[in-house]
């Protein structure tokens, strides 16, 4: 079989594989069962499902969805009219991997690291200090990047919405402001900062100071995770992943910004 | 569909014929949502799943007859509420729609 036998399956994969968005349709009831158009943003549709009008309304739509991270079932008339039950299209949206962005090259860093990769983000890590922030202690990341917080994030600020979370692990206010200031000036989903309860008083002054208001702050999760009484740099992954996970699903799950107690827990306590 | 592309590769290079199998839709609960995939050689040999193992026996089954012909391309129900269904089902009880196909495209 040649490639142009798998024009549409091989540019998918492709485009996948670069970690670019692309929505696939595909006729899977009614005239054109098996018909399919591949859509990507900025980019002529490849493939027909049959009828040009049906092309570009679904076409259409698949941007819309895609951009929604939508997968979806839809039905059209037979040139793609709204309230009319022809054809069933069926929309799955590929939207590249959510981001998780850490600060900090420190001992939490790599279980963090590790923990967003199997939960499917593309993970950054990013320290202004090129000793501690090398490939080869984070060979797990996708990226490692020596630079301020606040610089790394003007590159990215308009790349980063609702899936994606930042992650401040450095535990140093001259890092952890910078990048708690440049997180919430982006449409980021979660931010998260490590430090125990009086090192986040302190650093809420420094917040203040810096021109956050109790809006900004509100979006911060700090100290970091769940209350679930994680001790080692592993469990603390899980418990901030888990975090993540709750704040996207909106689901409640003790949190230990809300909480009083004490981060750590005696042992077997 | 993004995790089963190195095997599909794998599998084109070396002459196989492949049937895909996504979930389309679900009614009542389902372990995986609409978009996992399946996919299937004209060996038996399977990557990605579609549920979290109810179906997939199933599903396999009927990816070989589209592969040799007895079988067109659709859709594919299973759950106890559909008067389709295969006589496999969701433990967790709700209903499945899959769309197969041969990966012709």
């Amino acid at each position: 079989m040649s490639a142009v036998d798998h024009l549409l399956s091989d540019t998918l994969r492709d485009t996948l594989r670069a970690d670019r968005p692309v929505a696939l349709a595909t006729v899977i009831d009614g005239p054109g069962l098996g018909a399919k158009l591949l859509v990507r943003p900025g980019e002529e549709p490849l493939g027909t499902l049959g009828d040009a009008d049906l092309d570009r309304v679904v076409a259409r739509d698949s941007l819309a969805e895609l951009d929604a991270g939508l997968t979806s079932t839809r039905h059209y008339g037979a040139h793609g009219e709204a309230r009319e039950r022809d054809v069933t299209v069926f929309v799955e949206s590929f939207a590249p991997a959510p981001r998780m962005i850490i600060f900090g090259a420190v001992d939490f860093t790599a279980a963090l690291a590790r923990a967003g990769k199997l939960l499917g983000f593309r993970v950054t890590v990013c320290d202004a200090r090129p000793v501690f922030a090398t490939p080869q202690r984070f060979p797990m990341a996708d990226e490692v990047v020596n630079d301020w917080p606040d610089r790394h994030l003007a590159t990215v600020a308009d790349r980063l919405g609702p899936r994606d979370a930042v992650c401040v692990l450095t535990h140093d206010t001259k890092f952890d402001v910078p990048a708690i200031v440049g997180a919430v000036a982006t449409g980021v989903g979660y931010i998260g900062a490590m430090g125990s309860r009086r090192t986040h008083a302190a650093r809420v002054e420094r917040l203040r100071e810096a021109g956050l208001t109790d809006a900004d702050l509100a979006r911060v999760m700090a100290p970091i995770g769940l209350d679930i009484g994680s001790r080692t740099p592993e469990e603390t992954a899980v418990a901030v992943c888990a975090e993540i996970i709750a704040n996207r699903s909106g689901v409640a799950a003790p949190n230990l910004r809300d909480g009083t107690g004490p981060i750590h827990r005696p042992a077997g306590g | 569909m993004r995790e089963v592309f190195d095997d599909v590769e794998r599998w084109r290079a070396g002459g196989h014929r492949i049937a895909v199998a996504r979930v389309v839709g679900l009614e009542g609960s389902g372990p995986r949502d609409p978009g996992a995939t399946m996919v299937v050689n004209d060996a038996g040999e399977v990557a990605g799943s579609v549920s979290g193992g109810c179906v997939e026996g199933a599903v396999v089954t009927a990816a070989l007859e589209v592969l040799d012909g007895s079988r067109e391309r659709g859709v594919i129900s299973f759950g106890y509420s559909d008067d389709e269904a295969f006589a496999v089902g969701l433990t967790c009880g709700g209903t499945i729609h899959l769309y197969l196909e041969p990966l012709d495209w």
